[in-house]
């Protein structure tokens, strides 16, 4: 079941979830050992395959560098769900065939520890927890066309 | 149809007549920047798709920057990746160590930015060559695969912010000032996914050096890219300095253009600024900190370390003994060149301070000024998140190079203008 790990906190930046200190490798793996290190030196410990993060406004501000998504697939987190995110963290999670899901109130709406559960396909989160169901903005139709082909070179490749 | 002045680049690139913000258009690319950090997972990426060509090798920049030279075994083995790569596909523009540059001073330094253009790079700070009147974006490794193999990139077009810079300098300030006051006004994500479009008379009295330092923060208001127009300053910059094709297209915005937002920032009001930690939009003016202990002084970035900066920050040290450790680093090697023709690195020298080879080093918490816990910075560059240069629990003030040599030189947050 996908735990909820929520930051109440705006601007959740790349330096915070993959330190610089870490950028003189691209291993996914070693990447993910670092993962949101700088704002919780305590989330890898708890941290299962598939849990979900959930933060404020935008979420991966700063840096260009596409170790933070790396870092956060690598670690196998299940969802990034914030109020609203960065323009190159949001685009190189669709690059990367991650889906970004933008929800505004999603501090309001999710407790820490809460037991999620999302849809994609219906733009939906099951708070289990609360006995609710969430509905999200669902990705544009040509960002959703590359995620679901896993990326943006897997797209490039899939349309030659 | 009225556009602005990004439209019409992106119009142009994309071959069309018109295009209008929230659209997504196709773009040709005309200049990619590839450093040592997102370039080699870019190759590797490229590589097991079976990609080995680059689209034009022409239009391509290379310099490792980030943690040159190498810091440690793992930097190495990134840049010698990137030196295969740089070599195999026989890049004309790749400048190894001792050409090697900060990105953002040495591209424009070297003649490869010209107006009209579109330029990516893999680097959140790409958009400062939008100084010279491009569009001009950060991306990601895969986009930058993407654009390396293909020469196409997606974008949506971005609506346009205009921000009106009047007024005359007063002493001690800096276009360092003004854009930490624009970042201040709307918040680290105000700007984002727009452009920031820069106007107005101030803009006369600023040096193209002084121009890219706010086009270089655009994305720490969250923008998609910063755009200044193209003026005699402009033409006088580029005039015998562009490597490669030389002539260029000149947009400007329609007077009629939309704009989502229009803010006029009058400079001779502006007093220097300071950012305190942890948002570049922490902005207070000095007469409101000044006296806030620090731990060291670093001088240099893509932000704030090309020779102008250097010449500001010695002309306030010169004759002074530094209180704190303060840390030099000429962008490129050329403007090393000339900090030791100049006389500079004398001053700094004298001074207490060190000079260091150019490279990114200590702003991004790479190496060359490592902070330890609890420590404090006063900075030229454009970050101070939690532990970007250093320890999670130290705290980096970005500054103007005059506001922070005046700290140095006193050992705590201090008012240039006492100095001038």
């Amino acid at each position: 079941m996908a735990k909820a790990h929520v930051y109440k906190r705006d601007h959740v930046n790349t330096d915070e979830i993959i330190p610089a200190r870490y950028l003189n490798t691209d291993d996914v793996a070693e990447l993910a050992t670092h993962c949101m290190e700088d704002l919780d030196t305590g989330f890898m410990a708890k941290c299962q395959p598939g849990d979900v993060i959930v933060c404020g406004d935008d979420f991966g501000c700063g840096s260009s560098r596409e170790h933070a998504v790396w870092a956060i697939q690598g670690a196998k987190i299940g969802a990034v769900i914030a109020h609203s995110f960065a323009r190159i963290f949001y685009r190189n999670c669709i690059n990367c065939g991650f889906y970004p899901i933008e929800l505004h109130g999603a501090l309001d709406k999710i407790n820490d520890g809460d037991e999620l559960a999302v849809d994609y396909k219906a733009g939906t989160i099951d708070n289990k927890t609360q006995g609710t169901k969430i509905e999200f903005t669902p990705l544009p139709d040509f960002a959703l066309e590359i995620v679901n082909d896993g990326g943006l070179l897997e797209h490039i490749v899939r349309k030659k | 149809m009225s556009m602005t002045i990004t439209e019409k680049i992106l119009a142009r690139a994309a071959g069309k007549d018109h295009v209008k913000a929230g659209e997504l258009v196709n773009a040709n690319v005309d200049m990619i920047m590839c450093h040592d950090v997102t370039t080699p997972p870019a190759i590797s990426m490229l590589k097991e798709k079976g990609i080995d060509k680059v689209f034009d090798p022409e239009k391509i920049v290379v310099t490792p920057d980030h943690f040159q030279p190498a810091k440690d075994i793992k930097s190495a083995e990134l840049h010698k990746r990137l030196d295969s790569w740089a070599k195999a596909n026989k890049l004309p523009y790749y400048y190894k160590l001792g050409r090697a540059g900060v990105c953002h001073a040495l591209l424009p330094e070297q003649g490869h930015i010209r107006p009209g253009e579109v330029i990516v790079g893999g680097d959140s700070h790409t958009c400062t060559y939008g100084a010279f009147g491009a569009f001009s974006t950060g991306i990601g490794s895969t986009d930058l695969a993407a654009a390396i193999a293909t020469g196409i990139l997606w974008f949506k077009v971005p609506a346009s912010m205009r921000f009106t810079l009047t007024g005359s300098f007063s002493k001690g300030v800096y276009s360092k000032d003004v854009i930490l006051e624009v970042i201040r006004r709307i918040g680290t994500d105000g700007a984002l996914y727009k452009a920031m479009e820069f106007v107005g008379p101030a803009l006369k009295e600023m040096t193209m050096e002084a121009r890219m330092t706010i086009t270089n923060m655009a994305i720490e208001a969250g923008g998609k890219n910063g755009i200044i127009g193209f003026d005699e300053t402009t033409k006088a910059y580029l005039d015998g300095r562009l490597k490669g094709k030389t002539d260029y297209t000149v947009f400007e915005s329609d007077a009629d253009a939309d704009y989502v937002h229009e803010d006029t920032i009058d400079c001779s009001a502006l007093e220097p600024m300071v950012a305190f930690p942890n948002l570049p939009s922490n902005g207070k003016p000095i007469g409101e900190c000044a006296g806030e202990a620090m731990d060291q002084c670093y001088i240099g970035s893509c932000t704030n370390g090309r020779i102008e900066d250097l010449r500001i920050a010695a002309g306030i040290i010169k004759g002074n003994e530094v209180a704190i450790r303060t840390i030099v680093v000429p962008a490129t090697p050329e403007i090393w060149k000339q900090a030791i023709d100049e006389g500079l690195a004398e001053i700094f020298y004298d001074a207490g301070c060190v000079v260091s080879a150019p490279t990114c080093g200590a702003c991004l918490g790479g190496f060359m000024g490592i902070l330890a816990e609890g420590e404090k910075c006063v900075s030229t560059t454009n970050r101070n998140f939690v532990g970007r240069m250093g320890h999670p629990k130290s705290g980096v003030y970005l500054a103007s190079p005059a506001t922070a040599a005046a700290s140095a030189v006193e050992g705590k947050l201090a008012d240039p203008r006492n100095y001038l």
